[in-house]
């Protein structure tokens, strides 16, 4: 038996198992079985990467079922295995692995763990799938499947109303991008008479200049088909306009974030489009589409995250925002740099979303920042963590050694490509991506300033309040994430420890935070030379752009520095704001005003669509019920039809109940009739 | 002639219909039971030994019965999916019914007894007036059902069924009248292949569609299934949306479309029209209901919608997509009502604002409910999917508007559904006797697993339920090309470009010159 069989069904058997034996097999069974599974396919997901990077591994398609034949749509079960998806495969299984293990510790105390583990392996599953598709439906299975798991974890303290609503509209949301997605499928379709992967991405460039019949409007095919297909992936990798169900989704338990919603999940659409890079490289404007809204994402995103207040909102910002860059990488023809940094960015934003775990762990579910502070010398092991993930997320590295951590080698890439290509779309990516970093930096370390650093600000929390106090509810779980919406007013001197003594979060938390550290720190540095300037190792499982890489490597001084320059920019305001100064941001967010507040309701998304989607969308339902279906069709049809009876007859009650004989009486005379017709 | 498997399937039921009428209510229920299980057995039999790709008409019977009128029954491909689902859900349906009636038992029983051979009988007759009187009187029992054993409403939505359904069919009764006479032959299988004129045809078409789109129901001739199915019991409600609504989608599919194949591409703009506008419309109403039942018929009437423009999109994959959309559908909206059900006894309300938090004292049901919301939803792995998605392939190649407005079906389906489960599984427990109720018992779980395998099964391997329709829908296919209507695709190539839009500038150039 092949090795993928085992990696993508052994998940898959484990949910199964985990879920249904629930009660019967208790908490710990359940957990070793899902988190064993996940560690099996981790192991054997290693070598499969390690032999594309040693090169001489070839790609290879395991079919496993037929799945649907109708007519000359056919499309089977197959696991695909080549470079591209064994990026993914180390990355899925690592990731999923580790957080899996990181969950024994962090979800302890919840009742209803086999559950969430179950999820958790279901999960994975659909995201080996999606990754192993050889065909577009199998990877839209995937891409729902992963839809799924992803709305019964954020919505897994189903207690809580704030989790529900944020798991429908993290549902809700990415149906809009699936009606992308799926109408691209018809559309490639139609167009190659195929869903096959590897078929369409051969017959792609003979279609690129074919004109295709869209609502009436003539277009060009593989721009319409590409332009659809990529709606998809900005609803799964929250691009800007469908982006506003990411932050919510924070409402899930914070491994899930780690996972789904940072590392493998929302890295989907990414990953899609690199999948189908041939197909793209044939659609201009589809791809100057893809560059902009990166381009966007990444900035919007940013500006939003500077300003938040929730730990886990600035890092789900910052996930939007990284999104946008190895969107934008893919759209400039960079597709080895975005997934670079979908390779990098899936281990230190794990570890960052992870190490915030670990801090919200210690102080006791409080997730607001502004009752953190001190935390440095209470618990260590978590700061120097999230050290590593920031160093690595805002790219610090010495450009004359090439060397630096993870974050330094990819975004570094992806800046040079959007600068190196050299098109309009491309260079307004290079300077928003630029100053995206520079922010990034800003709130990366003001993150950390406000966490690790200062004074201790706890004793104005209510959750360290009854921490000390004692009023320990047992649906203490439940009540983590509430998010900024629960602000309290912050008493006078909101200084102080109230006597709460933080803890260091147990081993089984510690060592994928120590793990994850070492790819943040060594991942990009490793792989660097691999994903970036080596053509063999894709071997043609993505568009591999020579030129590109060439002009990259040609690209000014100036634009290989900027990276680190903005960095540095962005630590010193950091710096300024929170520590040399703590109340300069105060006034600088009362300088800004407008804009400050634009940035802090997340640019106001969330109240628009409430007032051109969700509203009207009640009110029209109840418009064509009680207008329409009642008010209308049933006052003039069956009502209208009984009042004419009623005055006609003036015994409509007679005629109502005995409605079954007259009816079988009109349906004998019928028959009698035709008899009669027949017959004569 | 060999042994007369559909008749026995017929008769099966019928007799014990009669014998239910007197027997006492234990020995009733027994007896349903039994007979619904042989007819299912009876089922499986005619599956395996259905010849996929053999004769187009198998396990045909005929007697002449006075002046041209037949004895005549044979199926293909469809009619035997639809019979199998038929079969199937009967006992389930039986199982439902088990404590939830205690009064006429043996009456009811008969009832639903009857309503089987008639449903069965629906789909396996060959002669035209034989399909008639099965199709008409297979409401009668449906009537007493609502009308006996129903809600406290149960009149007017009886009424209000019978109305629609009368004028249709008058409409259609003539037309069959009219066709036999210049036909000559009241033989099902020789009029699928008789050329009518195409003006009359226009007419023809119009009055089976009076008949089929009230079955359906298609907008706006829904609004007696909402009622129908608040009033009805639960099994008269699996039975109402898993079966009777599939006769309209077989009438189009058996009548319409081979008899009149000009006349259906000619309002092949009328029945996309009215299924975007069900789509959309009851899929925004359904979003706003506050009775379980209520919520899930608007959702039938959405998903109804998908099969009738998946089968006048006159392509193999629309027809196909619709015949798995009626399968899945009969499964899914049975499945939903049975779960409805299983609370209504418990708590006997549909109001969904009483319940919440069920899946903390009904971990299992709420399992179940997931399983059947999401493939209501279609989310790929059910029979949901496969259904939409081979169906709307379908639809896109006749037209890419229709598919955009009938796909906006996955985002509006998943809001209604997904809205009604956390009102009904999540959430905390707002009543103390919600709170109270226990988890499925051993014959609710025979009631809902069976489905659920079903569901999975058609997701993961439809194949099993295409094959035997296969060379059916191919045949009709053909008789459909010469009419069928050309997509708004027109794919016209051109001169593809000879280099990747990202080509970097020293590669373009030389790729330039290789030109």
């Amino acid at each position: 038996m092949n090795s993928i069989v085992l990696i993508v069904f052994a998940p898959l058997v484990a949910a199964i198992v985990g879920g249904l034996g629930n009660r019967m097999l208790g908490a710990t069974v359940v957990k070793s079985i899902t988190t064993g599974a996940l560690f099996l396919s981790a192991a054997l997901s290693w070598p499969i990467f390690l032999a594309f990077v040693a090169g001489g591994a070839e790609a290879t398609v395991v079919p496993v079922m037929d799945w649907v034949r109708s007519g000359d749509l056919v499309f089977d079960w197959a696991l695909r295995v080549d470079a591209l998806t064994a990026v993914m495969l180390v990355v899925i299984t690592t990731v999923s692995a580790l957080v899996h293990l990181y969950s024994w510790g962090y979800m302890e105390e919840d009742p209803d763990q086999p559950r969430f583990f179950a999820y958790l392996s279901l999960f994975t599953f659909a995201m080996l799938m999606l990754v192993t598709a050889d065909n577009l439906v199998q990877m839209f299975f995937g891409w729902e499947g992963v839809g799924l798991a992803s709305y019964l974890l954020i919505g897994f303290w189903f207690r809580k109303p704030s989790a529900n609503a944020a798991a429908i509209k993290a549902f809700v949301v990415n149906r809009v991008g699936d009606l992308g997605f799926i109408l691209g499928i018809f559309g490639t379709y139609l167009v190659f008479g195929t869903v096959s992967i590897p078929e369409i991405l051969a017959a792609a460039p003979g279609m690129s200049g074919a004109t295709i019949g869209f609502l009436g409007w003539r277009v060009q095919t593989m721009d319409l088909l590409c332009i659809l297909l990529f709606i998809g992936a900005m609803g799964k990798s929250a691009q800007l306009g469908l982006h506003t169900w990411l932050p919510d989704a924070m409402e899930g338990p914070t491994p899930v974030s780690a996972l789904i919603h940072a590392a493998t999940m929302v890295t989907a659409g990414v990953f899609m489009v690199c999948r189908l890079s041939p197909m793209f490289e044939t659609a201009p404007v589809a791809l100057a589409m893809v560059t902009i809204v990166g381009a966007a994402t990444c900035i919007f995103a940013a500006t939003v995250g500077t300003t938040q207040w929730d730990i886990k909102r600035v890092i789900a910002y910052s996930t939007c925002s990284q999104l946008g860059y190895m969107f934008f990488a893919a759209g400039v023809g960079a597709y080895g740099a975005a997934m670079f940094h979908l390779f990098t960015h899936a281990f230190f934003k794990a570890l960052l979303f992870l190490g915030a775990g670990s801090v919200i762990h210690a102080m006791h579910h409080e997730q607001d920042m502004r009752y953190y502070g001190a935390l440095r010398r209470e618990i260590p092991l978590t700061f120097w963590a999230m050290m590593a993930g920031t160093l690595a997320i805002t790219g610090v590295g010495i450009y004359w050694l090439q060397a630096g951590f993870a974050g330094f080698h990819s975004k570094d890439a992806i800046l040079e490509a959007a600068f190196a290509r050299g098109t309009e779309s491309g260079n307004f990516a290079f300077f928003m991506g630029a100053f995206a970093a520079l922010l990034t930096s800003f709130y990366s370390w003001r993150l950390i300033f406000l966490t690790f650093f200062g004074e201790a600000r706890w004793a104005a929390s209510e959750h360290i309040q009854h921490a000390v106090h004692g009023q320990h509810e047992p649906l203490d779980a439940e009540n983590e994430d509430l998010g900024p919406s629960h602000e309290h007013s912050l008493p006078a001197n909101p200084e102080g420890t109230a006597g709460y003594h933080p803890h260091e979060s147990p081993l089984s938390m510690l060592i994928p935070l120590g793990l994850l550290a070492l790819g943040a720190i060594f991942a990009g540095w490793v792989f660097s030379p691999t994903f970036l300037d080596d053509a063999e190792f894709w071997g043609g499982s993505i568009y591999y752009n020579e030129g590109l890489i060439h002009a990259m490597h040609a690209v000014p001084l100036w634009v290989k520095l900027t990276a680190t320059v903005v960095m540095l920019i962005g630590l010193f305001a950091a710096w300024l704001a929170y520590i040399r100064d703590p109340d300069l941001s105060r006034r600088g967010a009362e300088q800004l005003g407008p804009v400050y507040r634009l940035f802090c309701n997340k640019w106001y998304f969330d109240e628009i669509y409430h007032v051109i989607f969700v509203k009207p969308a009640f009110w029209l339902g109840r418009l064509f019920w009680r207008r329409g279906d009642v008010g209308l069709i049933d006052r003039f049809g069956p009502d209208g039809a009984a009042w004419v009876v009623a005055q006609g007859a003036g015994a409509a009650k007679r005629f109502q109940s005995g409605y079954v004989t007259s009816y079988a009486l009109v349906m004998l005379l019928g028959l009698v009739a035709a008899v009669t017709w027949v017959l004569f | 002639m060999g042994f007369p498997i559909l008749s026995v399937t017929l008769a099966v039921p019928l007799a014990a219909a009669i014998v239910c009428l007197f027997l006492n209510a234990p020995a009733a229920r027994t007896l349903a039971l039994a007979a619904t299980l042989a007819d299912l057995a009876l089922g499986i039999v005619l599956w395996a030994n259905y010849d996929i790709g053999g004769a187009q008409w198998q396990f045909t019977e005929r007697a002449d019965l006075f002046a041209g009128f037949q004895y005549a029954l044979g199926i293909d491909g469809i009619a035997l999916m639809l019979i199998v689902l038929s079969v199937f859900l009967m006992p389930i349906c039986i199982l439902a019914s088990w404590d939830a009636i205690d009064r006429r038992v043996g009456e009811y029983m008969a009832a639903f007894l009857l309503m089987e051979t008639l449903m069965i009988g629906v789909f396996c007759a060959q002669d035209l007036f034989l399909f008639y009187i099965m199709f008409e009187a297979g409401l009668i029992p449906m009537y007493l059902i609502i009308g006996v054993w129903g809600g406290a409403n149960r009149i007017y939505a009886s009424y209000k069924f019978f109305l629609y359904t009368l004028l249709g069919s008058v409409l259609m009764l003539i037309a069959m009248l009219w066709m036999v006479n210049v036909a000559g032959t009241t033989s099902i299988p020789a009029l699928m292949q008789y050329d009518f004129a195409p003006q009359a045809q226009t007419w023809l078409w119009l009055a089976f569609f009076a008949s089929f789109a009230v079955k359906m129901p298609m907008w706006p001739a829904h609004t007696w299934l909402p009622d129908a199915h608040v009033q009805a019991p639960t099994a008269g409600s699996v039975i109402l949306a898993g079966v009777l609504l599939k006769m309209g989608g077989y009438g189009f599919i058996r009548f319409s479309l081979p008899m009149f194949p000009e006349a259906s591409a000619q309002f092949m703009w009328l029945i996309f029209g009215l299924s975007m506008a069900a789509v959309v419309i009851t899929s925004l109403i359904a979003l706003v209901q506050h009775d379980m039942k209520k919520l899930i018929a608007y959702s039938s009437v959405a998903h109804m919608a998908i099969v009738t423009a998946g089968l006048f999109a006159f392509n193999v994959q629309g027809l196909e997509g619709a015949m798995v959309m009626m399968l899945s559908h009969g499964l899914v909206s049975g499945a939903l009502f049975l779960c409805v059900g299983v609370i209504y006894d418990r708590l006997h309300t549909r109001e969904i604002d009483r319940y919440g938090g069920l899946s903390i004292n009904m971990p299992m049901y709420a399992l179940f409910f997931m399983v059947f919301t999401m493939a209501s939803i279609g989310l790929p792995g059910t029979s949901g999917f496969v259904a939409e998605f081979i169906s709307l392939v379908g639809v896109y190649e006749a037209s890419s508007l229709a598919t955009l407005v009938l796909t906006t079906g996955i985002i509006l389906g998943a809001a209604y559904m997904l809205y009604l489960y956390w009102r009904v599984a999540f959430g905390v427990q707002r009543n103390a006797d919600a709170a109270a109720m226990r988890d499925l018992t051993g014959r609710e779980w025979l009631m809902l697993a069976p489905i659920a395998a079903a569901v999975l099964w058609m997701g993961v391997y439809p194949e099993s339920f295409l094959a035997p329709m296969r060379k059916d829908i191919a045949t009709l296919d053909a008789r459909l090309a010469g009419a069928a209507p050309t997509g708004d695709a027109r794919l016209a190539p051109g001169k593809p470009r000879s280099y990747p839009a990202n080509a970097i500038a020293h590669e373009a150039a030389a790729a330039g010159e290789a030109e």
